[in-house]
């Protein structure tokens, strides 16, 4: 094989190095003691991590937290475990939303309340934003520390919206009007297509079932225990993904991948509407040359109720097994960017959600939601809204799993291989599937 | 040939050691590590494990979508052997000729082999792109047919065993230019002489004298189509549309590393590892009977 020799060589250098780094003394103790903090921030929004742990780090001189980029959010996560198996597991790792079940039931964490009631730290918890803080809890007590959470959100191109005769300060409110804009935008040559969306089943699937107060699994979206079915194959479910099937043939709705692949569709000016995560302002701000604005996500109306969207995002957890005054550190740093005045710069630095309600009182205050409206428009869906049963977060076990396994029929549908119904019956039954071996792992 | 005789009797086993340390190391025990990881249940940190026995396989051996996985590593790895022996064959044909500037023309058909296959993914990626490639663009004043790979499986298959393939492009050449270079050119000329057309002087002569390249070549592309796939599908399509490109490899990863399934992962690791080596003692055993070696 033709890479034999290379990885033969690496091996043996990277044998040499370790057996070399053996014979280096241990390096004196410091006085600082050093908090590991593993993320998986790139770009500005990984500035933004190195800026805030600096600020921390100034801030006093007893601790040192060292962040490290350990990749995506799946390689973080992953990394910080077989660490862990090896004992050398940070002391706060950084976990996107859908692993938060997996963390609480993986026996490997401290939970940020035992934690802060431990060091005697007080953390005034009810001044939390409810859908963030919900989403994380157990048993009313928060276990890992809200750190960068967004909500899906409707953007659109109020250059388009003039060229095909719309009212550019009036975003769509409901999916009939999106379906009314798109044929106008199209019709009137402004843009290709009508909408796509960005993360396909978190928005298009999750937040829609709570939005309309659907539930998305039964016990409680899986708040109430291991043994959790899927229910997106109901009614709503079907009529929604059957909708944007037939969107598709039309190009009212344009597919445009997972994740944030779809992003250029918008950023291009192809399609006209788009539905992503509101920490996406930053960057549509300095990637579109066009004028854009944003409205919350459209509701199908009656009979169906309007509830609060639900979040995504990260946690930091903070890993178990480590000495109580290393604890401590992790404690304060906790502490720090939970506070008003953190939370304002984080949420004004990288368009995340603030996640005290002080820090959004502060904000209104100093008229940057005036300013800046886009950014209150994710507020506004998750504050002003009902926060009901259905819109409180999803609790499942394997997640990320699930989420792929949505997606692959999703396409399926997308692409007319399969109807709304078959699709999401497919997705439901390999889902259980995933369920069941999640209980089955965690029981013993 | 002369046989080296050492003549201490432990220096070939010192000069053999590291290599062995490494294959161990690096090839063994993560093998029986898969292996023993089969046959147990493990949460994902590992701090509870069951034996299962043989549930993880059954598991697999009745789930259509693993079938699925492994009727796409067969298509991808056909295409992708097809389309680099060939295409490099062709090729090299054309870089043999006498023709100016042949130097510079080699060295640019080995460039390919020396970019990642992550980064071949991520040019095809931007050539391709539904919204932003060049190549559907100028196809769309040829044809309103859309080629969207986001959603057409048939695309989306294609769009990677022409990124895979492209990557083994150089490699192959090199060793046809190789062999087309050491036909000997009375051979040829006897041919010419005997009224041999170009395409009658290929397969009476060309093809046979470097079958034992090709076979070469087969069992080593179809190696690296099903074990070092990862890179290009991840790239470009992550298995998608639905599970079209989603090869073994690919699942093997996603259900271990993002799925944190180890148990299941690691006997699909067991089962595409027997299949593989099932695949090259085959190879071996009929198609090199029919090899004609010099």
């Amino acid at each position: 094989m033709p890479q034999t020799k290379t990885s033969w060589w690496s091996a043996v250098t990277a044998l040499l190095l370790a057996a070399a780094l053996l014979l280096i003394p241990a390096a004196p103790a410091l006085a600082k003691t050093e908090i590991q903090f593993w993320h998986a921030m790139t770009g500005q929004l990984g500035e933004a991590v190195n800026s805030l742990v600096k600020q921390f780090n100034e801030s006093q001189s007893e601790y040192e937290v060292k962040p490290l980029q350990k990749g995506t959010y799946a390689e973080t996560l992953t990394a910080a475990i077989a660490a862990y198996r090896q004992r050398q597991a940070p002391h706060i790792v950084q976990v996107f939303e859908v692993g938060t079940q997996t963390m609480m039931l993986s026996g490997a964490v401290l939970p940020v309340y035992q934690l802060m009631k431990e060091q005697e730290i007080a953390v005034d918890w009810k001044d939390f934003i409810a859908p963030v803080v919900g989403y994380y809890s157990k048993d009313g007590n928060l276990y890992s520390m809200p750190f960068n959470s967004s909500t899906p959100i409707l953007y659109y191109n109020k250059d388009a919206f003039q060229k095909a005769g719309l009212d550019p300060s009036k975003p769509p409110q409901t999916w009939k009007q999106v379906e009314e804009y798109s044929k106008k935008l199209i019709a009137s040559g402004a843009t290709k297509c009508g909408f796509s969306t960005g993360w396909p089943s978190w928005v298009q699937v999750e937040n829609m079932h709570a939005l309309h107060d659907q539930p998305f699994a039964t016990k409680h979206d899986g708040f109430d225990g291991l043994d959790v079915q899927l229910l997106i194959n109901r009614e709503f479910g079907v009529k929604h993904l059957g909708q944007l099937a037939a969107w598709q043939k039309e190009h009212i709705f344009s597919y445009g991948g997972r994740a944030g692949a779809a992003d250029p569709k918008f950023l291009s000016g192809e399609c006209g509407m788009y539905m992503q995560s509101s920490a996406l302002i930053g960057g549509f701000t300095k990637g579109a040359t066009f004028k854009w604005g944003t409205g919350q996500l459209p509701h199908w109306g009656a009979p169906y109720k309007r509830a609060t969207s639900i979040i995504g995002g990260a946690t930091l957890w903070v890993m178990k097994g480590k000495p109580a005054n290393e604890n401590r550190g992790t404690a304060r740093f906790l502490k720090f960017i939970s506070d008003t005045n953190q939370q304002m710069w984080w949420h004004v630095t990288t368009g995340y959600l603030a996640i005290s309600n002080s820090a959004v009182k502060n904000l209104e205050a100093g008229y940057h939601f005036k300013k800046n409206p886009d950014q209150f428009t994710a507020f506004a869906q998750l504050t002003k809204g009902t926060a009901t049963a259905n819109s409180q977060g999803l609790r499942l076990g394997n997640f990320v799993q699930i989420r792929d396994v949505i997606e692959g029929e999703m396409e399926n549908i997308f692409a007319g291989k399969k109807s709304a119904k078959q699709g999401l019956d497919d997705a439901v039954a390999k889902s259980n599937e995933i369920l069941k071996e999640f209980a089955a792992a965690n029981k013993q | 040939m002369q046989r080296t005789v050492f003549r201490s009797r432990w220096l070939p086993y010192v000069l053999v050691a590291p290599q062995m340390v490494v294959t161990v190391l690096f090839f063994f025990w993560p093998a029986l590590k898969s292996l023993q990881l089969s046959v147990y249940r493990v949460s994902p940190f590992g701090d509870k494990s069951t034996f299962v026995g043989l549930d993880n396989f059954t598991k697999l051996l009745t789930d259509p979508d693993y079938y699925s996985s492994v009727l796409n590593s067969f298509v991808f790895a056909g295409g992708v052997t097809v389309t680099a022996v060939l295409g490099s064959l062709v090729l090299a044909g054309l870089a043999t000729q006498k023709i100016r500037g042949l130097a510079v023309y080699r060295t640019l058909l080995l460039w390919p082999y020396g970019i990642a296959s992550a980064v071949a993914g991520i040019i095809f990626l931007f050539i391709f792109h539904p919204s932003y490639g060049i190549l559907p663009y100028f196809l769309s004043f040829v044809t309103t047919y859309e080629f969207n790979w986001l959603l057409k499986s048939w695309v989306a298959m294609t769009l990677v065993i022409v990124a895979m393939a492209w990557t083994l492009l150089g490699y192959n050449i090199a060793f046809y230019i190789a062999g087309l270079l050491a036909i000997p050119s009375s051979v040829m000329e006897a041919a010419d002489v005997d009224g041999a057309g170009p395409v009658r002087r290929f397969t009476a002569i060309v093809f046979p004298l470097v079958s034992p390249i090709t076979f070469y070549l087969v069992a080593l592309d179809m190696v690296f189509a099903f074990f070092e796939s990862f890179p290009v599908i991840d790239a470009v399509t992550k298995g998608g549309p639905g599970q079209s490109t989603e090869l073994m490899v690919y699942k093997l990863w996603k259900d271990g590393f993002i799925g944190l399934n180890l148990g299941s992962s690691g006997a699909q690791s067991v089962i595409l590892m027997a299949l593989v080596i099932g695949l090259t003692v085959l190879q071996f055993r009929f198609a090199e009977k029919k090899v004609t070696y010099r």
